[in-house]
């Protein structure tokens, strides 16, 4: 036994499959340690916030300023002048005031704003442009005029008797805030979903929630695959034909098509993450029947089962003694497949909207479903489904790894 | 071989113990049907080694396995100590048990790995009724038959199987049949997984058995030099059938029947010419 | 005496196990063989013979190893050879090795005329498909094989028949050395016979200069070749004539294994078969003395301590063991133990 395990931890295979997965599960436990906050609090109020840290505003302004010689209004223009802004006056530079298209660069806003200075003309009267044109490239012109206006902000308030407004504060180009000063702000470094929670927070909840469903459904398909799988193989006769059969029509009609029915049947009322689990498990334990079965029937035959029947063992003795710990190595190996298979399933299953119907807990496959709902692949938001992809990989990617390690240990003619 | 020679039991009347008439054995059903053996008689005395000698696909295991209570019998009828063996029922099957029990060729398979040597001794002394008995009773009584095969209890207790060599398991596999004396032994080719130098002390062994506990001992072989060696009686296995069957002596120096002339000749000689040429070359 | 087909010298030879121990399966062991002779080497099952075959052929792949020693064939040296250069140059047309498995080898889905094909094409012999047909048809006829067989595939052969294609096979480039490794041990008698007499029709056709031998049958080696070798943990502890080993064997262990010998004759009820206690020492680590100390019943203390070297006979029997072959002689007829008086050479 010491040895087997000392062998186990030799594959390299193993080894990696190993350490990803404890990785994973390390980081499920002490993430929540660290970040205390609700996983699914709503912290944003809008769709999709981009990875970063977000500081108040209010107190950005109210903390003390450092004046750093460096030049804020630089890149200002930039800053107030959208796409929208420089079409605009490409537009008019073009169409109205005849410069030659090649002779704008629409990536340089400052000389841009040069041409458009020299050849702004507020009272020209051109074929084609209507009065709100004109009016909208007037505004344009004002928007053009303030960017350019470097002048300090101000922060007033309003008197409360008077209700004029009184100067609090004078914002220079070159004053600064340290982000240390300011206490009101919060790093998402995944950004938030379209609930506006944290995604890295929520991603590592789901991640415990996915796990706990492919344990579940693993250990109950391997518990009834193998149970069935030993009275099929070691009884034999009329019990293995029955098992047989339901086996094989199980294994004909795809399991994910009766999952599908059993999860829509069950209703969205009683779908929690533990019935979706149940459900998994009920339905993906044909497989492993079918290998429990023919390892059994090879073992059968064998003398150290003849002797042990010859001795008056009763049937229950003979399979726990002398045949389960013979196939055990590869119960745990099927066993682990099934996780795998049952934390995918999931994810299938709540992609498709057939999984847990709560929007309080998060599983992996809930949040690619929120995600998609959401559009979050179209409008680019990236941080919503990429990292629980990756997940969802890592996770099956460590556990086919690790039985792939421990097939190499237990099989040893499969080496090399 | 000197206690081979001396006859055991009154040869004016041989008891049979385990006898068979018509048995036969068919696997398989319809077109795919294969009579594995073919409507066999026998009659095995109380004492006697006897030796069945067949090639391999003779049928020779699947009749031991019969005996044994196995494999079902398609048809005949095994009488056990001149009554028809009863094994319907679960608790008469443990009752029959009592009385046949095997020594099979592969000593590796025999043994559940999992489970230290001792589990197999004392499923034994269960067996025997010994279940309440205290603890230095059923040290001693392992510690006899472990003597009896020639191995110290002391060094094996506390060990797994695959910590003995495959000659000290073959041994520790008749140290359980010394423990519970059946009446009929049923060694599967014992020896052929063994190294020739370690033979003679399991075959030894047997014999032991056979002259201390009056044991019959049906030895299943496909080395006739072997039977020859070591049994009373001969029954030799051609296609599911006892194509001749008689005491060593006479089966072995004068056979009568082809197959046995033919597989006599084919095994290499070393007192006789042992002659090439008598083969065929196509 | 003809010249050596097959010349071996101190050869030593491991195996690294899973856990990354060293087996010394082959530890100094030095053989001849001469043109038109044939030698069988027996031992217990572990004792390095099955190794010893595989080293011969000079094809070293994990996890069997060379340490030191030289195997030349026929005057070529090809323990200095690389693997790939032994494989082109050496097996099929210099040496051929047959597996007790062999059998097993053959492909199920290809013909048996398409194997001969194949050993043509390794070998980079130019000839056309009729040309190969023809010379395994005559090959085939002439060692008593079926031409049919050619055209058939191998699972519609019996056992026999397949182990005596796979010979006809891998002996059709005429090799000088012949390497069987238990060619029979799997069949029945009569196939075996059979098995036999086509290695016989083998080496007085002159398709093969000289045979080895391996299995652990004695009857059979008695029968099959001039010169029996009795392995014993990795090294050579006997070598004589077939007569002289069976019927007079020295070394204690030779001894024992002959003693073990039953067959179908009349007086063999009367011998008392005899056994040899104990088990082999543990290859990982082998003892320092005599590897037999353990197990000998005339063992002294100085045999554990001091490792008995070859002694030759002018004959060309040797064996290794302390004790002079007139003391065991002695000490077989009087069959008591040789209590504390030692004797070394």
């Amino acid at each position: 036994m010491k040895n087997t395990i000392k062998q186990v931890f030799h594959s390299g295979k193993f080894l990696v499959g190993f350490f990803i997965f404890i990785l994973i599960l390390i980081i499920c436990f002490v993430y929540p340690l660290v970040v205390t906050h609700d996983p699914l609090e709503m912290v944003g109020s809008g769709n999709f916030y981009k990875p970063g840290t977000y500081v108040s505003q209010q107190e950005a302004v109210l903390d003390p300023f450092y004046t750093l010689n460096i030049d804020a209004s630089e890149g200002k223009l930039s800053l107030l002048l959208g796409e929208e802004e420089i079409e605009k006056m490409k537009e008019y530079l073009v169409k109205y005031a005849e410069v030659a298209e090649s002779e704008i660069d629409t990536s340089d806003p400052e000389a841009m704003v040069e041409l458009w200075q020299e050849r702004y003309d507020p009272e020209l009267k051109a074929k084609g442009l209507t009065s709100a044109k004109r009016k909208s490239y007037r505004r344009l012109d004002g928007e053009i005029k303030d960017a350019q206006k470097s002048a300090d902000l101000i922060i007033a308030e309003k008197d409360s008797e008077t209700g004029e407004l009184e100067e609090v504060k004078k914002i220079k180009g070159t004053s600064f805030v340290n982000t240390k000063d300011i206490l009101n702000k919060r790093t998402f470094l995944l950004g938030t979903d379209n609930f506006g929670r944290d995604v890295l927070t929520e991603l590592v909840a789901a991640t415990v929630v996915s796990l706990r469903i492919g344990l579940v459904a693993g250990i109950i398909a391997t518990v009834i695959g193998l149970l069935l799988g030993l009275l099929a193989g070691y009884v034999g006769g009329l019990v293995d034909n029955i098992i047989l059969f339901l086996t094989n029509l199980f294994t004909v009609i795809p399991s994910f098509i009766i999952l599908i029915l059993i999860s829509y049947s069950v209703g969205t009322s009683a779908r929690g993450v533990m019935m979706v689990a149940v459900i998994i498990g009920l339905t993906s334990w044909p497989w492993t029947t079918r290998a429990v079965r023919s390892q059994v029937i090879s073992l059968r035959n064998r003398d150290h089962v003849n002797l042990s029947k010859l001795s008056g063992h009763s049937l229950a003795r003979i399979i726990f003694t002398d045949i389960l710990p013979y196939i055990a190595s590869y119960v745990v190996m099927a066993m682990i497949l099934q996780i795998s298979s049952g934390i995918l399933a999931e994810a299938q299953l709540s992609m498709i909207g057939l999984g847990p119907a709560t929007t309080r807990t998060a599983t992996l496959g809930l949040m690619m479903n929120w995600a998609m709902q959401y559009a979050a692949h179209l409008n680019g938001s990236w941080w919503a489904y990429f990292p629980v992809v990756i997940v969802i990989a890592l996770i099956s990617f460590s556990l086919n790894l690790m039985n792939t390690g421990l097939d190499q240990v237990f099989n040893p003619q499969l080496r090399d | 071989m000197a206690q081979n020679q001396e006859t055991k039991q009154n040869p004016s009347e041989p008891k049979p113990c385990l006898s068979g008439r018509g048995i036969t054995k068919v696997f398989g059903i319809g077109n795919k049907a294969t009579t594995a053996v073919d409507h066999v008689d026998f009659d095995f005395n109380e004492g006697e080694f006897v030796s069945i000698v067949g090639e391999s696909g003779s049928g020779k295991t699947t009749l031991s396995k019969m005996l044994l209570g196995l494999i079902s019998v398609t048809e005949g009828e095994v009488r056990f100590q001149g009554q028809p063996r009863d094994i319907s029922t679960g608790a008469k099957r443990r009752e029959y048990w009592k009385n046949i029990q095997p020594i099979f060729q592969d000593p590796f398979s025999s043994y559940n790995m999992f489970y230290k040597i001792d589990a197999v001794l004392d499923d034994c002394l269960n067996m025997r009724g010994y279940r309440n008995a205290s603890k230095e009773e059923r040290t001693r009584l392992k510690d006899e038959a472990c003597g009896f095969v020639n191995l110290k209890y002391a060094e094996l207790t506390n060990k797994y199987p695959f910590e003995l060599s495959g000659g000290q398991m073959q041994r520790l596999m008749i140290a359980r049949i010394f423990l519970l004396k059946p009446k009929i032994l049923m060694a599967d080719e014992p020896t052929s997984m063994i190294d020739a130098c370690s033979r003679a002390t399991i075959l030894d062994m047997l014999l032991k058995l056979r002259d201390e506990v009056n044991m019959t001992v049906i030895f299943i072989t496909h080395d006739i030099g072997l039977a020859y060696y070591i049994s009373d009686k001969v029954y030799i296995m051609e296609h599911g059938k006892f194509v001749e069957s008689g005491p060593a002596e006479t089966v072995i120096l004068n056979p009568k029947a082809d197959y046995t002339k033919r597989l006599i000749n084919d095994v290499p000689k070393i007192y006789e010419k042992w002659d090439l040429d008598t083969v065929a070359r196509k | 005496m003809g010249n050596v087909m097959l010349e071996v010298n101190h050869l030593k030879t491991k195996y690294i196990t899973r856990f990354h121990e060293d087996v010394y399966a082959v530890d100094d062991v030095s053989l001849k063989i001469e043109e038109g002779k044939s030698l069988g080497i027996a031992g217990e099952s572990g004792c390095g013979k099955s190794t010893l075959a595989l080293s011969l052929i000079g094809y070293y792949f994990a996890p069997l190893h060379y340490i030191s020693g030289d195997i030349i064939i026929d005057g070529v040296k090809i323990s200095d050879m690389k693997p790939d250069e032994v494989r082109k140059n050496v097996l099929g047309n210099e040496v051929a090795y047959i597996p007790q498995a062999a059998m097993n080898a053959l492909n199920p889905t290809m013909k048996i005329i398409r194997f001969i094909e194949d050993v043509m094409k390794a070998h980079n012999i130019k000839m056309t498909k009729k040309e190969i047909y023809d010379m395994a048809r005559e090959r085939f006829a002439d060692l008593g094989l079926p031409e049919e067989v050619l055209n058939k595939h191998a699972v519609e052969l019996s056992g026999g028949m397949k182990q005596r294609t796979v010979i006809a096979i891998s002996t059709i480039l005429s090799p000088k050395v012949l390497i069987a490794d238990e060619p029979s041990s799997a069949l029945d008698v009569t196939s075996q016979k059979m098995v036999i007499r086509m290695m016989r029709e083998l080496m007085e056709k002159g398709y093969i200069k000289s045979m080895i031998f391996i299995t652990h049958e004695l009857p059979l080696l008695y029968n099959v070749t001039d010169d029996i070798m009795v392995m014993y943990a990795g090294q050579i502890v006997e070598r004589g004539t077939a007569k002289e080993m069976v019927f007079d064997p020295i070394h204690p262990y030779s001894k024992g294994l002959m003693g073990s010998i039953i067959v179908p004759e009349s007086g063999v009820r009367e011998h008392k078969l005899t056994a040899i206690p104990g088990t082999p020492p543990n290859l990982k680590n082998p003892p320092k003395g005599c590897r037999f100390a353990e197990r000998c019943r005339y063992a002294t203390p100085t045999c554990s301590a001091m490792a008995p070297e070859i002694k030759e006979f002018d004959n060309g029997r040797t064996y290794r063991c302390l004790m002079s072959v007139r003391k065991i002689r002695e000490v077989y007829e009087n069959g008591t133990e040789p209590g504390n008086e030692t004797e070394s050479e």
